[in-house]
C-alpha cells in the first residue's frame, strides 16, 4: 500500500453492535501511525422514527441510546492521536448528541474538542414534506408522519472536517458516506471525481456493517470457519489517493478477511450491481477484482463511477399500528400434531378478517408464509416444537389477542402445552420517497 | 432435473459448493450465491436459474426475480421482489429481514459434472 494512504476503521455497524469492538480498531490505527478516522454507523430504517418519538418525549433525547457507551472507550485516545470520529449516531437529535459527547469528554478529562453537528436531513423540520416524490417523480402524499429524513451524502461531512472538526455528528447520511468523507478530505478529491468517489463508496460499503466483512455473520462450521468468533476484529480500510484500496481488520482479536468474506459484503443489499445509487455517486461493481494473497488483507480494484443521482432518497416513518405475539411449547410424542391443532384452534377463534399468522418453531419457523402453505407441505413429526402466533392491527386490543388466545390454551387447548409467553407492541412503518437534492439544505454547527 | 450429457456426477446441495448472504430493502430481498472455487461458477450459472429461484419462493407470492452475473467475483446476485410479506416493519413473520433465506437458496440440489467434488463431501451433505 502506498505511503500516501489514509486509514478509516469502523467502530459499529448497527445500533446494537458489540460495544467492545471500537477500542481494538483505534489501537490498530494508533500503531499504524498514519492519518486515520473511525466511523460509527448506527441507523436502521426504523431507528430515526423511534428516535423522533424519543425526542418528542424528551427534547434532550432522540440520539443513539448507546452513544456514551460506544465512545467512552475510545474518545480520549482518538482526541490525543487526532483520529477523527464520524457517526450518524445523532439520529433525530444530532445537537443533543454533540452536547452529550462534550459532557462525556469533560467527565473523562479529554482535551477540548471541536464537534460538528450536521443538520438538514430532517424534512419535517425543514417543512419539505410537500416536495416528496415517488420513484418515477410523481408527488407523494403521506398521512401523519413521525419522521422524514433525506439520505445526505459526504459533502457536509467533508465541510465539517475541513472546518477542523474532531468529531462529526449527523443524523441520516448514506452509510458509505461516513467513510467516503475522510477519504475525500484527506486526498482532496473533487466531489464530481466519480471514479475516485466510486472507489471510496465501495470501501465505505464494505466498512459500514462492521464485522460483516471480517468474518462476522459468516461462520458455517465445517464449511466457513472463523477464528475466535467471540472476538472479531472490526474492519480497517487503507485508501490511496488514486482510489486503490485494501481492506483488513484490527490487528488483534479474531475474524477473517479474504475474498469470500469480502464478496459476501460487496453484494450485501445490492440490487443491480452496475447501478448502486448513493447520494455521492452511482457505483458500478460489475468488474471489481479481489486479491487476497496477503493474509487478512484484500486488495480491491475495478470499481467504476458515474454521475450521482439528481434526487436524494428519503425514508418516511409513520404509525404502523400494533403487533401482538404469543408462543407456547409442545414436546414428546405427537408434539407437532398437538401444536398444529392449537394453531387451527386459534385461527378459527380469531377468524379470517384479522391479519394473523402461525408458525411451528421446530418444523418451520422462518421459511413459512402467512397462509401457512409451506408449513402444511413440510409438516413432519417432531418431539419438541413451539407454536408462535402473530396478529397485527391498527387496534391494540385486537393485536393483544395473539397473547390472550395462546394463554387460554393452558386450560382450553390441546394436551401438554407449556411455557406460554406473549407481548404486544407498537410498530413503526416506513416508506421510501425521493426529493430533489437542491431542496435539501444542509448546514454545519460547530460546538467548541 | 438437468439432462445435459456431461452432467452425470454427484447430486449435492448448493451449500456444498457455494455460500451466500441476503440483504433487504423494504419488501425486496437480494441473495448472493458465491462459488467456493472458480470451477463451480459455471455449474452454478447453469443450474441456479431464475426459474428455480422463483419456484423456491413461490409460496411467498413473489412478483419478480432478477439475476445478475459477476464472474470476477465467482458470484450471482438474485433480486426477489415482494418476498418478505411486508418487510421488517410490516410483516407477521419472525424474520422480517429475510436474513435466513440465503440458506433456503443454498438447499437447492445441484448435479455436479463427472469428477467434480464438493468442498466437503460430508455424508449428510450428499443427497445421493
Amino acid at each position: 500500500m502506498g505511503t500516501d494512504s489514509v486509514l478509516v476503521g469502523c467502530g459499529a455497524g448497527f445500533s446494537g453492535d458489540r460495544l467492545d469492538a471500537a477500542a481494538p480498531v483505534v489501537r490498530s490505527l494508533i500503531r499504524a501511525k498514519r492519518p486515520a478516522a473511525i466511523m460509527f454507523e448506527t441507523l436502521g430504517e426504523r431507528t430515526l422514527a423511534l428516535a423522533q418519538l424519543a425526542r418528542m418525549e424528551n427534547p434532550d433525547k432522540g440520539y443513539e441510546p448507546l452513544l456514551e457507551r460506544l465512545l467512552a472507550p475510545i474518545l480520549e485516545a482518538c482526541l490525543q492521536h487526532n483520529i477523527r470520529i464520524l457517526g450518524n449516531f445523532g439520529a433525530a437529535n444530532p445537537l443533543a448528541a454533540a452536547k452529550a459527547i462534550a459532557g462525556l469528554g469533560r467527565r473523562l478529562g479529554c482535551r477540548p474538542m471541536r464537534i460538528a453537528v450536521v443538520q438538514g436531513d430532517d424534512l419535517v423540520a425543514a417543512g419539505q414534506l410537500g416536495a416528496l416524490e415517488d420513484e418515477s417523480g410523481r408527488p407523494l402524499a403521506f398521512g401523519p408522519v413521525i419522521s422524514a429524513n433525506a439520505y445526505l451524502g459526504a459533502a457536509p461531512l467533508v465541510e465539517a472536517l475541513q472546518a477542523g472538526a474532531d468529531i462529526v455528528v449527523s443524523g441520516r447520511v448514506a452509510d458509505p458516506s461516513l467513510a467516503l468523507a475522510p477519504f475525500i478530505h484527506h486526498h482532496g478529491w473533487a466531489l464530481d471525481d466519480w471514479q475516485r468517489l466510486a472507489c471510496g463508496t465501495l470501501a465505505g460499503h464494505l466498512l459500514e456493517c462492521g464485522a460483516q466483512v471480517t468474518g462476522g455473520y459468516y461462520a458455517d462450521p465445517g464449511f466457513k470457519d472463523v477464528p475466535d468468533p467471540h472476538d472479531i476484529g472490526f474492519p480497517i480500510v487503507a485508501m490511496q489517493g488514486d482510489g486503490d484500496f485494501t481492506i483488513g481488520k484490527a490487528d488483534t482479536g479474531g475474524g477473517l478477511v479474504d475474498r469470500h468474506t469480502v464478496t459476501e459484503q460487496i453484494l450485501y443489499e445490492i440490487h443491480d450491481p452496475s447501478r448502486y445509487l448513493t447520494p455521492d455517486v452511482t457505483l458500478d461493481i460489475t468488474n471489481v477484482e479481489l486479491d487476497d494473497s496477503v493474509q487478512n488483507e484484500v486488495r480491491v480494484r475495478g470499481a467504476v463511477g458515474h454521475a450521482r443521482p439528481e434526487r436524494l432518497k428519503v425514508t418516511v416513518g409513520y404509525d404502523g399500528g400494533w403487533l401482538g405475539e404469543g408462543e407456547i411449547s409442545y414436546a414428546g410424542p405427537n408434539a407437532a400434531a398437538r401444536a398444529k391443532l392449537a394453531l387451527d384452534v386459534i385461527r378459527r377463534r380469531i377468524g379470517p378478517d384479522i391479519s394473523m399468522r402461525g408458525d411451528i418453531i421446530g418444523v418451520a419457523s422462518v421459511f413459512n408464509d402467512d397462509a401457512g402453505q409451506w408449513l402444511s407441505q413440510h409438516m413432519a413429526p417432531s418431539s419438541d416444537v413451539r407454536l408462535r402466533i402473530a396478529v397485527s392491527s391498527p387496534d391494540r386490543a385486537i393485536a393483544a389477542r395473539a397473547a390472550e388466545e395462546v394463554l387460554a390454551l393452558y386450560t382450553c387447548g390441546p394436551a401438554g402445552g407449556g411455557g406460554a409467553r406473549g407481548n404486544t407492541r407498537r410498530r413503526i412503518a416506513t416508506a421510501s420517497a425521493y426529493i430533489r437534492r437542491d431542496l435539501v439544505k444542509t448546514r454545519i454547527e460547530m460546538l467548541e | 432435473m438437468n439432462r445435459t450429457p456431461h452432467i452425470s456426477g454427484l447430486e449435492v446441495p448448493l451449500h456444498s459448493i457455494a455460500h451466500g448472504r441476503t440483504g433487504d430493502k423494504g419488501n425486496r430481498l437480494n441473495v448472493s450465491v458465491i462459488a467456493y472455487r472458480p470451477e463451480y461458477y459455471p455449474v452454478i450459472c447453469e443450474q441456479v436459474t431464475v426459474e428455480r429461484i422463483a419456484a423456491l419462493f413461490a409460496h411467498r407470492r413473489i412478483s419478480a426475480v432478477r439475476r445478475f452475473e459477476l464472474p470476477k467475483l465467482w458470484a450471482l446476485n438474485f433480486v426477489i421482489d415482494d418476498v418478505l410479506e411486508g418487510g421488517v416493519n410490516d410483516a407477521l413473520n419472525l424474520d422480517g429481514h429475510g436474513k435466513t433465506h440465503s440458506f433456503l437458496v443454498l438447499s437447492l440440489p445441484i448435479r455436479l459434472p463427472e469428477g467434480m467434488r464438493p468442498i466437503i463431501n460430508k455424508t449428510e451433505e450428499t443427497v445421493k
